[in-house]
């Protein structure tokens, strides 16, 4: 007899309550900016953050999760684990439907899968461990599992399993679908408008599934390519809302005093982006873990997020980002400290060889990180050249192994699982591509770690299993752990609730409402 | 004429030929693959995910191969498919077409006409303080960098005396129409092109002050003095007229260093044309996105030369259309 866990309903509840706090207003229209202009918005096709950013209100997930990582109902209203852990049954809700008045079914979801399979490459490998899905009514989706995946249940979310309407794509070229650009999800918001170069608008989805919601009217997606104008276009009133990363770091102090301004950090904890320097394990010094751990001694962290990043975000103590699931900090520490960086790089017999480090093309911020980290680098007697790229030609150099350190920042998924182990296991050393394991670390230990750590169960056992991983790793430093990364969400005070889950503005506008 | 404008029309095509070729090439010589820049974007890059966008995109076929069909297709007006859109290149140029036009010809007009205003001033007052002004004035504007210009454009109108808006082609939501719209896209307009405009004006200042200058030593200015002509008259039909010719040649070719200008401009702006595509096209080598707008920057380029020398003609009949 399986032991039900029907946790959706409760967290349902624990989530409207402080919205139901400050009774929200309906009406009004939001001006955003979206930066850069998403190439598509059918975010089972394409994924990137912009895509994200806009389908996340038109397209729907089975779950969301809170900023503890908890799930969250969405298209599934409850859902069930099996004792083996290998069995999940989800409820969707019923009564919901599309934005052409088409209903929402099962059917759907197999068909999402299916499609996801072939277009959405992180979808796949989070479902490799999937053994069948069933159908049984149409308002039940069962997942076997070959083995227990502690990450299951963080799968989820719009941007990793988006749900897209089967009578709209079944048996046409999804490639060329005329829904592509028009599209037709389950979601708050409806799409209405792309004047491709100036705006995309979002209009309410009057027969949305969650009673009352949303509270906006319609939202402007506003497309400025420049970052100080869209700092101008804050400050002169046309935009509300500037996402994260919308503006150089160095405009956020200047924005966040203006009047009725509000900023957050909030709404990462999923994402959990976390910045660190590839370091090429392969050849050189930096071969060396001498050379990798004086590389960590010799660089000021504290300096890059006070004053690069304005304060904004936490030093990375290895790994896994603090805001993840199993994170520990009882890992060997690299404080500032030149002196002992300088010893270990004598005593790895490092003789002035030239090492290349390639800065990240994202703009300012990045640029003077690069140039700060080269400094602290050349300050204990290394020798760095900078190669000048831009993003298409860097992250052609970093996967086909042609680099000695580089810049990069990547998503953890709230699970070492989903978003960490990728990057360190040696299966996953491949040529031509990036944001595998492109540093060329190989280590039997940490490849075994990270293979039970994803199957193992209870959770308790999953912690022993990445707590030994991440002092392995810290101890390793097949790469350089910079930040955690906090991207300010800059907007004004009148609009409340804008950010209610760990997704972020990512997940969509829907709780969102203006104070008028 | 006819016969002229054929003839130039055929070399056109074999310089246009040539343009694609090369420029086929030359964008895969620059460093980076499509597949992996949106391999990377999905954040997840696998084997079996960049294998499959190079074969959706025919980035698998050999080169020779993909030329083929790239020429193939311009030849019959198919410019291709955008890998990173997801839509045919026609249509994406053809959305944004119309704002660069706009934005490149009130630029081109204004900078045509304010520079020959302010250099037949000059000309006509050399070595007063009114020509040293109108030299410092155009030598500013360009020695100044475009997006600088820009920029000290946005924080003057649109912060400081909030006169002008500082984005977009038109207000967003507004939903205006017939003369309210025009007023509102012109009020978008006037940054943008007076940025791009007073670049290019400040050359043709400078040329037109120059060329005048040297006309004007010419005996048939004399002549006409010593015929009793009006000193208005001979500098309006005899000076002016002459001096223009290396004028109309540098607008000329002007015509494609604008497009030029208007990525820069049009980024700032978030104007909504062309340069912009190609900007962005350029930065995830969207190969046959960049080569359409190449192609469609090198047919302005044709079409305005073409224009040019057509003009020559009016400004002096003494040149024939010579082939």
């Amino acid at each position: 007899m399986p032991k039900r866990v029907l946790l959706g309903l409760l967290l349902a509840g624990g989530l409207t309550a402080p919205a139901l706090a400050q009774e929200p207003k309906t009406g009004g229209v939001i001006n955003a900016v979206i930066q850069p202009e998403p190439p598509g918005l059918m975010l089972a096709q394409v994924q990137n953050g912009p895509v994200q950013m806009v389908s996340g209100n038109i397209f729907e997930g089975l779950l969301r999760y809170s900023p503890k990582l908890e799930p969250l109902p969405e298209l599934a209203e409850s859902w069930s684990v099996s004792e083996d852990a290998k069995t999940y049954t989800f409820k969707l809700k019923k009564g919901v439907t599309w934005h052409d008045g088409k209903p929402f079914t099962a059917a759907d979801v197999l068909f999402s899968i299916e499609m996801l399979k072939q277009t959405h490459a992180r979808a796949r490998s989070n479902l490799v461990q999937v053994d069948k899905i069933e159908t049984p009514d149409d308002y039940t989706v069962v997942f076997t599992l070959k083995q227990p995946f502690g990450p299951f249940l963080g799968i989820f979310e719009v941007g990793s399993m988006p749900i897209v309407p089967k009578h709209l794509y079944e048996g046409t070229d999804w490639k060329t679908n005329p829904y592509n650009n028009a599209p037709v999800g389950t979601g708050p918001f409806m799409f209405k408008e792309w004047q491709k170069g100036s705006f995309i608008r979002l209009v309410k989805n009057p027969n949305y599934h969650e009673k009352g919601k949303p509270y906006l009217d319609e939202i402007y997606w506003q497309i400025i390519p420049d970052a100080a104008a869209r700092s101008v276009a804050y400050e002169t009133g046309k935009v509300d809302v500037l996402p994260g990363g919308s503006v150089e770091n160095f405009d956020v102090p200047r924005l966040s005093k203006l009047k009725d301004t509000c900023v957050t950090g909030a709404g990462w904890e999923f994402f959990s982006p976390l910045a660190w320097l590839w370091l090429n394990n392969r050849q050189g010094p930096l071969a060396d873990k001498r050379v990798r751990q004086a590389i960590m001694y010799a660089i000021d962290r504290d300096f890059a997020k006070d004053v690069i990043w304005n304060g904004l975000g936490k030093v990375a103590t290895g790994p896994s980002a603090s805001t993840i699931k199993f994170y520990t900090d009882d890992v060997p520490k690299y404080p500032y400290n030149p002196a002992k960086a300088k010893a270990l790089l004598k005593e790895a017999g490092y003789k002035g060889e030239k090492i290349r480090l390639l800065p990240l093309a994202y703009g300012e911020t990045w640029q003077r990180w690069g140039e700060a980290v080269k400094q602290n680098l050349q300050d204990v007697g290394m020798n760095i050249e900078t190669i000048a790229t831009d993003v298409a030609g860097g992250n052609q150099k970093i996967g086909d192994w042609d680099y000695d350190i580089a810049f990069t920042y990547l998503y953890q998924y709230g699970d070492p699982a989903l978003g960490v182990g990728r990057n360190y296991v040696s299966s996953n050393i491949a040529k031509g591509q990036v944001f595998n394991n492109v540093e060329g670390y190989s280590n039997p230990e940490i490849d075994k770690l990270f293979a039970d750590g994803a199957t193992a169960t209870p959770d308790s056992k999953r912690k022993e299993i990445y707590d030994k991983a991440q002092k392995i790793l810290v101890e390793d430093v097949p790469v350089a752990w910079m930040l955690e990364l906090q991207f300010p969400t800059i907007t004004r005070c009148k609009v409340k609730n804008l950010i209610t889950t760990g997704i972020g503005v990512n997940d969509g506008f829907k709780d969102a409402w203006l104070d008028k | 004429m006819l016969s002229f404008v054929a003839q130039r029309v055929v070399k056109g095509v074999i310089v246009l030929l040539a343009i694609v070729i090369l420029n086929f090439f030359l964008i895969r010589l620059a460093p980076g693959d499509p597949a992996i820049v949106m391999a990377g974007e999905a954040g997840a890059s696998d084997q079996v995910f960049v294998k499959q966008l190079r074969e959706k995109f025919g980035l698998d076929k050999p080169l020779p191969e993909q030329l083929f069909i790239y020429v193939k297709g311009v030849a019959t007006l198919d410019l291709g498919f955008s890998f990173r859109q997801q839509e045919p290149v026609a249509k994406l140029i053809g959305e944004r077409l119309p704002a660069t036009l706009l934005l490149t010809l009130t630029a081109f007009a204004i900078s045509l006409m304010l520079g020959i205003l302010f250099g037949t001033f000059a000309a006509r007052f050399a070595g007063t303080f009114l020509d040293t002004g109108i030299t410092i004035f155009a030598l500013i504007f360009y020695a100044m960098p475009i997006f600088w210009v820009a920029l000290m454009g946005i924080l003057l109108f649109s912060v400081t005396v909030d006169w002008l808006p500082s984005f977009g082609y038109e207000t967003v939501g507004a939903n205006l129409t017939g003369l309210a719209h025009a007023v509102d896209v012109a009020k978008h307009l006037i940054m943008p092109a007076m940025t791009l405009g007073l670049f290019f004006m400040a050359t043709y200042t400078r040329m037109t002050r120059a060329s005048m200058l040297e006309v004007k030593r010419l005996d048939f200015v004399k002549t006409a003095r010593a015929k009793g002509l009006s000193d208005a008259v001979i500098q309006r039909r005899h000076v002016l007229r002459n001096a223009l010719l290396p004028v109309v040649t540098l607008a000329g070719v002007h015509a494609g260093t604008l497009i030029g200008g208007a990525v820069i401009t049009e980024t700032v702006f978030a104007w909504p044309g062309i340069g912009r595509l190609m900007y962005d096209a350029l930065l995830q080598r969207d190969y046959n996105l960049l080569l359409g707008v190449f192609v469609t920057c090198s047919v302005m380029v044709l079409i305005f030369n073409l224009i040019t020398d057509l003009v020559y003609r009016l400004v002096d009949p003494r040149i024939e259309y010579a082939t």
